[in-house]
């Protein structure tokens, strides 16, 4: 009886393993093409990704740069304050999205032009870290930090393709 | 073998757990966009100053021809947690004896002039910047921003977000340290 | 006034912890039954006294009291009266108390129906329960207070987001954290298990309606936040494997897994050591959740204020309380009992493979979740994960899973036959086969994946189905009869019957919108037309429409079919002049076949004058992803009204020999 209670327990871990082994092999292939990495303007003239490569760049919306293309597109330039990079977008821009103002877009960088399949604006333009609580105990004013899990829905206050 | 088991799921939440400590550093920003400002000279602007609280505007020229590190702040009226670093950078300028200047962004005029008279004015130029367009040159991405300027008008340090921990001043301090070396 | 007996109350809520988080359980250990009891009242006691703090907060809120920092930031006096009292758990500090309200309510509702519990063990639990308390009071208390006063007092708010400003949203959270909260008190008993050192099916059998009542809440919780995103955002997505959504799915996966093994530990006796650490582990997940989210450790662009104080008190209430309930498994868990044997192919051998692949799937999602702060603290380098991770990890491991659940309802405890569940299922291959064929016949894009998992869902409605009708005899006997055997049958099978076919259903809802919608974005003027998916939409313009604290821009679009007008949609782009800040607010038509969607944006610059961005979707079946959340809500439902699962139930007559856990 013991016997069979240990070869069971053995075939169960054996079992947890072999799928655990699988689902390594899965997440490196899913890793494959799953990440983005993150790029700034600069980092994307100095040094530019393949055509192939999906990543992020982030960086403040030109003043003046943003046009429509044809029948949906739009263009307008990404800066960091040093290199400044074209980029293409068909779809609607995201509530937040404004010249002069931060963006995230998600897309890949085709002769010498940002394609984005994805925008998000960022959001705001306080920042509030909680020591400035204490900060406030005199002036007394404090903006609720923009975690909350019920706010934090508006991370996705953007446009793009999901898939 | 059933004793690692056992004690997997502890370490998986220790490794979580370090990561997460990790994380939580206080200079670390998950999105923050890099400065490319750092090591440049001061980008070329010129802002009207604000009427009736007696500084006058701020331009390139003022870095350009300073005799010490200059300490720029970004700040707003409607930006809450400016207000706390208000007191913060009062005290600095009590204290320390820094030049301190401002670049009031994105904020009108009227309300910027209340809100430096509840408060009082430690800044000794402000720029009002009501349309952004200077807060584009600097590459700010949010309010309030702080930038240490060296004696040859190089950035040399930038702070994003309000200067209220006590680790953020020790940064600054050194910052302004390091960019008042050059000429004593 | 009010705000200080609020504050009041809330300090002497952590008093009161403090004596429940000490005193029942030295009880238990001194075998002292008044000390034990007192659990009991010092659980109502806390219950109440946060029901005061937090009816202190809401009337703040409701006659907008701006003296109130928490009011002032989060709301604004023209607000409509709903949104004021939802403005309550609105803000970081609000929803903290909302979360210790629910704490002290399961800890309440644990000692009123907890009756037929052993005394010992309600004791320690509703200590355990206690210490969470305390770690959140204090949190709150310290760094967060939601009754901070601020002078002098503006004269008005500046008003709640308005993309918040929404019926879904005001009641998303409440849900969501009667989901997180709830699998605390499954915690709690773990713990208390753990310290008594007896886990026995009777156990198990106390354990799952809270698990149950949990799974239910955070459900429905999800769906709902689906559901808001999907018509608030503007883009027609109701997924996005975004973190913050990743932190609430956790928690049901692994509670999912938890709910199907506490059966086996209730049926079988087996799974013990497995159930107790899935009980951990939930609950961990749902306070790993609220870290994450509440420090901003990886809330994508929006987080800025990465907010150190806060996330470090977080950090370590999660390093106390995992660390601690992991080690004290570690210690405990090797002396349990096995349980139960049982041969590969059984009742057991399925659910071992749902609780292997459910965990799995957790893993994966818990990986690509966290990866991006793992891959920065070692490498430096800034990614992220996108849904192509997700789709290509989780994806292939829940087919399997669901596949397995269309069989696992046939197997019988110990040794199935499944020669036999295979000839009673044959008709239910063919079926499915032919549907696969149907579906691959008539679609004319999108992946063949999505033929494929069309199949397995239709394979687990329809075997889901026979089961159910081959429980009641539907066919074999008279109607009658059946009906008989319907009333007879124990509502947790028709529960389980529910939640499953949900599950079927919302997969066709899940690959219909993403494998075959159709989306076209483009410049509209008045005039402009568009043809998608059958329609033919004509744009007219646009008209201005006064809201209560909004001015919308309301866009005009016919939609007509070979010829015959359908309907008008009407997408509002709306500007809120308080907050500064505008929504979209999309259009839809819905039909069970699939919805047709529309949201329009003003024109970016000037040089776009008079066109806007229209953007129109047409999403095959997306109405069926709700319906079948619902479903599974009712499901769940429907088992907690189970007479076995009902707390405070006699013990049933043939109860299984309580099988000893060896204690200390």
């Amino acid at each position: 009886m013991m016997t069979l209670k240990k070869r069971r327990r053995i075939q169960i871990i054996v079992l947890a393993f072999a799928a655990l082994g699988v689902a390594t092999v899965l997440i490196g292939y899913a890793l494959q093409d799953g990440i983005n990495y993150f790029r700034s303007p600069t980092q994307v003239t100095e040094a530019p990704p393949p055509s192939s490569e999906k990543f992020r760049i982030g960086g403040l919306v030109s003043e003046n740069s943003l046009r429509t293309i044809g029948d949906a597109s739009v263009t307008f330039s990404v800066t960091d304050g040093n290199a400044t990079v074209p980029v293409i977008y068909v779809g609607m821009l995201p509530d937040l999205f404004e010249e002069g103002q931060g963006m995230i877009g998600l897309g890949s960088f085709v002769d010498g032009t940002f394609l984005a399949t994805e925008i998000l604006a960022k959001h705001d333009e306080n920042y509030m870290p909680a020591e400035v609580i204490d900060a406030l105990e005199a002036q007394g004013v404090y903006q609720g930090g923009r975690q909350d899990p019920n706010q934090s829905e508006d991370t996705k206050n953007g446009a793009g393709n999901d898939s | 073998m059933k004793r690692f088991l056992i004690f997997l799921p502890l370490c998986v939440a220790i490794a979580i757990g370090l990561a997460g400590w990790w994380g939580l550093n206080p200079d670390r920003d998950p999105g923050s966009v890099p400065s490319a400002l750092i090591g440049q000279p001061v980008p070329v602007f010129d802002l009207p100053a604000i009427e009736g609280i007696g500084v006058s505007g701020l331009s390139t020229q003022d870095f350009t021809d300073a005799s010490g590190p200059i300490l720029v702040n970004v700040f707003a009226s409607w930006c809450v947690p400016c207000r706390a670093e208000h007191a913060v950078l009062t005290r600095m300028v009590r204290e320390d004896g820094l030049v301190l200047v401002g670049i009031n962004y994105k904020d009108k005029p009227d309300a910027a002039a209340a809100w430096l008279t509840e408060l009082g004015n430690p800044y000794d130029r402000i720029g009002s910047d009501e349309t952004g367009r200077a807060g584009i040159e600097w590459g700010i991405s949010g309010v309030p921003e702080t930038f240490v300027i060296d004696t040859n008008g190089i950035v040399v340090f930038r702070y994003v977000g309000p200067i209220t921990s006590d680790a953020a001043l020790a940064n600054i301090r050194k910052a302004l340290a390091q960019a008042g070396a050059d000429k004593p | 006034m009010i705000p200080e007996i609020g504050q009041f109350a809330l300090t002497l809520a952590l008093m009161t912890a403090v004596v429940q988080g000490i005193l029942p359980i030295w009880g238990a250990a001194r075998n002292n039954a008044v000390w034990m009891r007192s659990a009991t009242s010092t659980a109502f006691l806390q219950c109440i006294l946060i029901a005061i703090a937090f009816g202190a907060l809401m009337r703040s809120f409701v006659v907008s009291d701006f003296t109130v920092l928490n009011v002032v930031e989060n709301s604004h006096s023209l607000k409509p009266m709903l949104f004021k009292v939802a403005g309550t758990w609105g803000s970081h500090e609000g929803s903290l108390l909302l979360w210790t309200l629910i704490l002290a309510a399961f800890g309440a509702a644990v000692a009123l129906l907890g009756q037929n519990i052993p005394t010992s063990l309600k004791a320690r639990t509703l200590s355990v329960q206690a210490w969470i308390s305390i770690g959140f009071l204090s949190f709150m208390l310290f760094t967060s207070n939601p009754f901070d006063r601020i002078f002098p007092a503006p004269l008005d708010g500046n008003d709640l987001n308005p993309l918040l400003q929404d019926v879904g949203l005001a009641m998303h959270p409440p849900l969501l954290y009667i989901g997180y909260v709830g699998f605390s008190i499954v915690f709690s008993f773990a713990v208390a298990a753990l310290i008594e050192g007896r886990v026995d099916p009777a156990w198990a059998r106390w354990v799952r309606p809270w698990t149950l009542a949990a799974w239910v809440a955070l459900t429905g919780g999800i769906a709902l936040g689906s559901w808001w995103a999907y018509y608030e955002l503007g883009w027609g997505g109701w997924w996005f494997w975004d973190p913050v959504e990743n932190v609430s799915f956790m928690p049901w996966l692994l509670g999912t897994a938890l709910l199907h093994s506490a059966v086996v530990t209730e049926k079988r006796g087996a799974f013990k050591s497995w159930t107790i650490l899935l009980a951990i582990l939930t609950f961990s997940l749902s306070l790993l959740g609220t870290f994450i989210v509440r420090s901003g450790l990886l809330t994508s662009v929006h987080a800025f204020a990465v907010d150190p104080e806060r996330g470090i008190y977080i950090l370590g209430l999660l390093v106390v309380s995992i660390g601690g309930s992991l080690t004290l498994y570690a210690i405990r868990a090797p002396k349990m009992d096995p349980g139960g044997l049982f041969a590969p192919v059984s009742r057991e051998g399925g659910l071992l493979i749902n609780n292997l692949l459910l965990a799995l799937a957790t893993a994966t999602v818990l990986f690509g979740t966290l990866y991006p702060l793992f891959l920065e603290a070692v490498t430096g380098d800034k990614i992220s994960v996108g849904p192509p991770f997700f789709n290509a990890s989780f994806i292939p491991i829940m087919l399997p899973l669901v596949i397995v659940m269309g069989v696992g309802p046939f197997l019988s405890w110990k040794r199935a036959d499944l020669p036999g569940v295979f000839d009673r299922l044959k008709w239910v291959m063919a079926i499915t086969l032919i549907a696969a064929l149907v579906v691959w016949y008539v679609q004319t894009k999108g992946p063949a994946l999505a033929v494929l998992s069309m199949a397995i869902a239709v394979w687990l409605l329809l075997a889901t189905l026979r089961e159910w009708s081959l429980r009641i005899k539907l066919g074999q006997v008279g109607f009658g009869e059946s009906l008989d055997r319907l009333r007879r049958v124990p509502r947790s099978s028709h529960g389980m019957t529910l939640a499953h076919a949900g599950l079927a259903v919302c997969m066709f809802g899940f690959i219909g919108s993403s494998a075959w919608k159709s989306e076209e974005v483009l410049f509209v003027e008045p005039g402009t037309q568009i043809e998608i998916a059958g329609f033919d939409v004509t744009f007219e313009g646009t008209e201005r429409v006064q809201g209560p604290n909004y001015v919308a821009a309301v866009g005009v679009l016919r939609v007509s079919r070979n010829g015959r007008e359908v309907t008008v949609l009407r997408p509002e782009r709306r500007t809120y002049p308080v907050a500064q800040s505008q929504t979209t607010e999309a259009a839809i038509r819905s039909t069970p076949a699939g919805d047709l969607y529309a949201s329009i944006t003003e024109p970016a610059n000037q040089d776009m004058d008079g066109k806007w961005t229209l953007r129109i979707l047409y999403e095959p079946l997306v109405g069926l992803v709700w319906l079948g959340s619902l479903m599974l809500v009712l499901g769940g439902l429907t088992s907690l009204t189970d007479r076995r699962l009902r707390v405070g139930t006699p013990k049933r007559k043939t109860a299984v020999a309580p099988l000893p856990i060896v204690g200390e």
